[in-house]
């Protein structure tokens, strides 16, 4: 047991409560709020963070179980000065509106597109093997976990199957 | 130096039009928005407060009634509890848009299940959770409170009354007659950022940072219910995680926090859980409705009859206004509107995203729909016979009136097939699809409005106002406007909302937003620009201003003479809120397929065209229009608000059992902008479009639904189990 947590590729100690959820460790003790909360029960996605490249909701699991782990928040992804393509993709073309679900969109879209190219299949998929492609539908389904009540969708789609069409 | 102007006459001068920058209405990105994507804009629970405690709100488990005992020493000695306040100023409602008076108090006093009655305070948010479940509360209840909408007798709402001809007549004697009756579910606005505060004290300061959609009215609510002076209080929402009116009035964290702070001697924190922004914020009524269209031969309409029956707790002003736009949309000389309200012991009914046409149209646009088919008229043939010349009721002119162009763009787009329509017509394996238009309406709202505008000596300016941004863009469109005005960048302009240390906004609600700040800006630039011309010796009017110099080739900088040049444009509607009906106007269309064994309904595609004055920017306002389309879809098909009979709670209180529309319910969507100048609207010659996007959408669905399948149905959300009990065999 080392007790430490990576990140966005810096280590920290695991908190002392075993109660605090990642999401609250992430927020509360290290100051990283660019992860939402808003729900705190998983059904909405706004939480979503990268650990060891898989995208999980930071409010469904407890601090202490990811020792040793690599998680990569919306601070990981980019920064104002840096920003990711997805990040710049989704300021074009206006994937968002109050903002909030943004961060967990963003991630929740990073790990899903790797997804696709490792040809994980998904509700949306033709057939559970071979080649998968990000299609609209896929993407549709893919990101059901993340909600926006502003009604982004239409240009959230937009924005990930530019970013799609460019590293194909 | 502040500028007043009060509005009594339409403005057709159009004066945005002739400046020179040429950035009002270029659909540039969100000025906020690289702080949005990359996590670093702050939203209220955010701020780094040092040595912040956690406050966790319990709620009431029983439905009405006293709290006579709370057990507080058992939870003060469990770890890092710092307090446990019952105090009699909580608040244990939410205020209601633009209340500008404390909501209900005495957290002591039940309601409804789910009130606020204790906050628990302790070092960790942990802590105070633990702490706040374990709270033991002894009630007295007062049993059979009424729960039922429909098992009381409704107060009617007499300023919403119309009795105009004899309707009754007119639908025994009409060629074609259509009476129908409507329920819709309660929703909620579900705003993915929860109600949040930190209150923090200095002396007999405080400040609170708390996700709020109209600090210019808030300030005042928190005073009131604090029993202090407003300028000892600062509320800052720099940036709004949604609001869709849940965040017009002052919640109750935020009084809680502020009392909290007080008591425990440090700054406290309060998130509402998800459950308890469900409970204990705002619901829209449910809606009992009925339709009365009396036409003649050729479809023109001759009696016009809309009752709803909505609810609310005792004591609350607010009545979900399901007639808004009925009172206008269409003709037809006898008219019988009424409203009703059944007071009940379910939480606070209030504005949710278009209070009143979100339920209002959906109901009148589907009876329009049932009348087409009877008369043997093309759907969109039939709204474009009804729309009036004037006011059918007021007898006022319209301000402006897109409806009909909005139809026929519309149709043209979507490619509206107005050839003979009967259900059943399509089969795509085991789907039946089918198309359905509907006409939208939302009334147009202006409000009085002060910004500061200050031209930097260095050229670059800044706008200040209290006015939030919730989404809506108004970061973005104050940029542009400042910028067109004073020939700058928007890039040059710094706005800066959300905060009471400016000058009073007109808040987001209603739609009114950017049409009442929008014009305070633009008095505070014409202002300027006043000054600048007579610094040049040039009348405003004739003023040139592009990139930072004038025509005259001065620029900006050496104009200044190292000073900053600031006025305060204050905005007020006169005579023109009187003299004319105004509403933005448009049409939806849709393509659904219905699944024939299961009754599942998926949009296959929708469109919106809208006409809503100048548009400020056509990204943000695009925006606008497919989030309103969005919830369209969610209205017609997936959310309904459930209460338990027994005691009123909100059953389906999160966001697993209250479905929002989710990506994969949401299809391509088209939106058309039918651009126009609206000289009545305000000064820049534009109408909100918050709203409009989702005032009858729900409509189009449910007429394609019927289109698609035969199953005409009159109870909106239309679930699975609905359409499956109306297919016909």
């Amino acid at each position: 047991m080392s007790d430490t947590i990576s990140v966005n590729g810096k280590q920290h100690s695991l908190p002392s409560d075993p109660r605090t959820s990642l999401l609250d460790f992430l927020r509360h003790d290290l100051g990283l709020t660019g992860t939402k909360k808003g729900c705190d029960h998983g059904q909405c996605g706004a939480c979503t963070v990268i650990i060891n490249g898989i995208r999980i909701n930071s409010c469904l699991t407890l601090a202490a179980m990811h020792d040793g782990d690599e998680v990569t928040t919306i601070e990981g992804l980019g920064t104002p000065e840096n920003p990711s393509v997805l990040q710049k993709a989704f300021l074009e073309h206006d994937g968002f509106q109050c903002g909030y679900c943004t961060p967990g969109q963003i991630c929740s879209a990073t790990a899903m597109l790797q997804e696709i190219a490792n040809n994980w299949p998904s509700d949306a998929s033709e057939s559970l093997e071979g080649e998968m492609a990000a299609t609209g539908e896929e993407i549709r389904e893919r990101m059901s976990g993340n909600l926006c009540r502003c009604g982004a969708y239409a240009n959230i789609v937009a924005a990930i199957s530019e970013v799609a069409e460019e590293s194909a | 130096m502040t500028v007043h102007f009060k509005q009594d006459k339409p403005d057709d001068s159009n004066r945005l039009d002739g400046m020179k920058q040429g950035v009002l209405g270029k659909p540039l990105p969100r000025v906020e928005g690289m702080a949005k994507v990359t996590g670093t804009a702050p939203y209220s629970a955010e701020y780094p407060i040092t040595d912040c405690a956690e406050g966790v709100l319990v709620t009431s488990t029983i439905t009405r009634g006293k709290v006579l005992s709370i057990d507080k020493d058992a939870v003060l000695s469990m770890p890092g509890v710092l307090a446990v306040i019952d105090d009699p100023a909580m608040t244990t409602r939410a205020a209601q848009g633009t209340a500008d008076e404390a909501p209900q108090q005495e957290p002591g006093t039940v309601c409804y299940w789910g009130q606020p009655i204790a906050l628990v305070v302790a070092e960790t948010f942990e802590q105070a959770r633990d702490a706040a479940k374990h709270l033991g509360v002894e009630y007295r209840e007062d049993p059979d409170a009424p729960l039922d909408p429909q098992a009381v007798d409704g107060e009617e709402q007499e300023d919403e009354t119309v009795r105009q001809g004899d309707l009754e007549h007119a639908m025994a004697t009409a060629a074609h007659s259509v009476d129908v009756a409507y329920t819709t579910k309660g929703h909620a606005s579900a705003a993915m950022e929860p109600h949040a505060s930190i209150a923090q004290w200095d002396g007999d300061k405080l400040t609170v940072y708390a996700s709020l959609q109209m600090l210019n009215y808030n300030i005042s609510e928190l005073a009131d219910a604090l029993g202090m002076e407003e300028e000892n209080i600062r509320l800052v929402s720099r940036f709004v995680g949604g609001g869709f009116g849940s965040k017009l009035g002052v919640s109750e964290d935020v009084v809680a926090a502020a009392i909290a702070a007080k008591e425990v001697g440090r700054p406290v924190r309060v998130v509402l859980s998800r459950q308890q922004v469900f409970q204990c914020v705002m619901r829209r009524s449910e809606t009992k409705q009925r339709l009365r269209l009396a036409a003649d031969e050729s479809g023109k309409l001759i009696g016009f009859g809309h009752h709803a029956l909505v609810s609310n707790l005792p004591g609350e002003t607010f009545a979900e206004p399901v007639l808004q736009s009925s009172h206008f949309l269409y003709g037809g000389e006898n008219r019988d509107l009424m409203l009703e309200v059944a007071r009940i012991h379910r939480m606070t009914a209030g504005s949710v995203r278009a209070p009143g046409e979100a339920v209002g149209m959906p109901a009148l646009e589907g009876a329009m729909d049932v009348l087409a088919e009877k008369a043997g008229i093309d759907p969109v043939e039939l709204r474009l016979k009804n729309i009036p010349e004037e006011d059918p009721e007021e007898g006022l002119p319209f301000s402006s009136h897109k409806l009909a162009e909005c139809l026929k763009q519309g149709a043209e787009a979507f490619g509206w097939d107005s050839g003979p329509r009967s259900p059943r017509h399509t089969c795509e394996g085991e789907w039946w699809v089918g198309t359905g238009m509907a006409s939208a309406a939302r009334v147009h709202n202006i409000a009085e409005a002060t910004a500061r505008v200050t031209l930097k000596a260095d050229g670059s300016a800044v706008v200040e106002t209290d006015m939030t941004d919730i989404g809506t863009g108004t970061y973005t469109i104050l940029a542009q406007l400042a910028g067109e005005m004073l020939g700058l960048d928007p890039a040059q302009v710094l706005v800066e909302l959300g905060d009471t240390k400016h000058p009073r906004g007109p808040g987001s609600g209603g739609s009114w937003g950017a049409a009442s700040i929008g014009s305070a800006v633009y008095i505070a630039c014409k202002a300027i620009r006043e000054e600048l011309g007579q610094r040049l010796g040039v009348d405003e009017a004739e003023l040139e201003l592009k990139d930072g110099k004038a025509a005259s080739g001065e620029n900006l900088v050496s104009l200044l003479d190292g000073n900053d040049l600031s006025r305060e444009g204050h905005y007020e509607p006169g005579d023109i809120k009187d003299d004319f009906t105004a509403s933005g106007f448009g049409a939806f269309f849709a393509q659904v397929r219905v699944n024939r064994f299961t009754g599942e309904t998926r949009v296959d595609r929708m469109l919106g065209a809208f006409g809503f004055g100048r548009v400020l920017n056509h990204k943000t306002a695009r925006s606008q229009c497919l989030g309103g389309i969005t919830w369209s879809i969610g209205v017609a098909l997936t959310e309904a608000l459930e209460f338990d009979p027994r005691d009123g709670h909100l059953v389906n209180c999160d966001l697993a059992e209250y479905h929002v529309p989710v990506h994969r319910d949401v299809p391509d969507l088209e939106v058309v902008l039918v651009e126009e100048r609206d000289p009545a609207a305000s000064p820049i010659q534009a109408k909100g479009i918050g709203e409009l996007g989702m005032c009858g959408g729900a409509a189009a669905i449910a007429n394609a639904i019927y289109n698609a399948c035969g199953a005409r149905i009159f109870d909106y959300p239309m679930t699975p189990d609905r359409v499956l009990a109306a297919m016909p065999d």
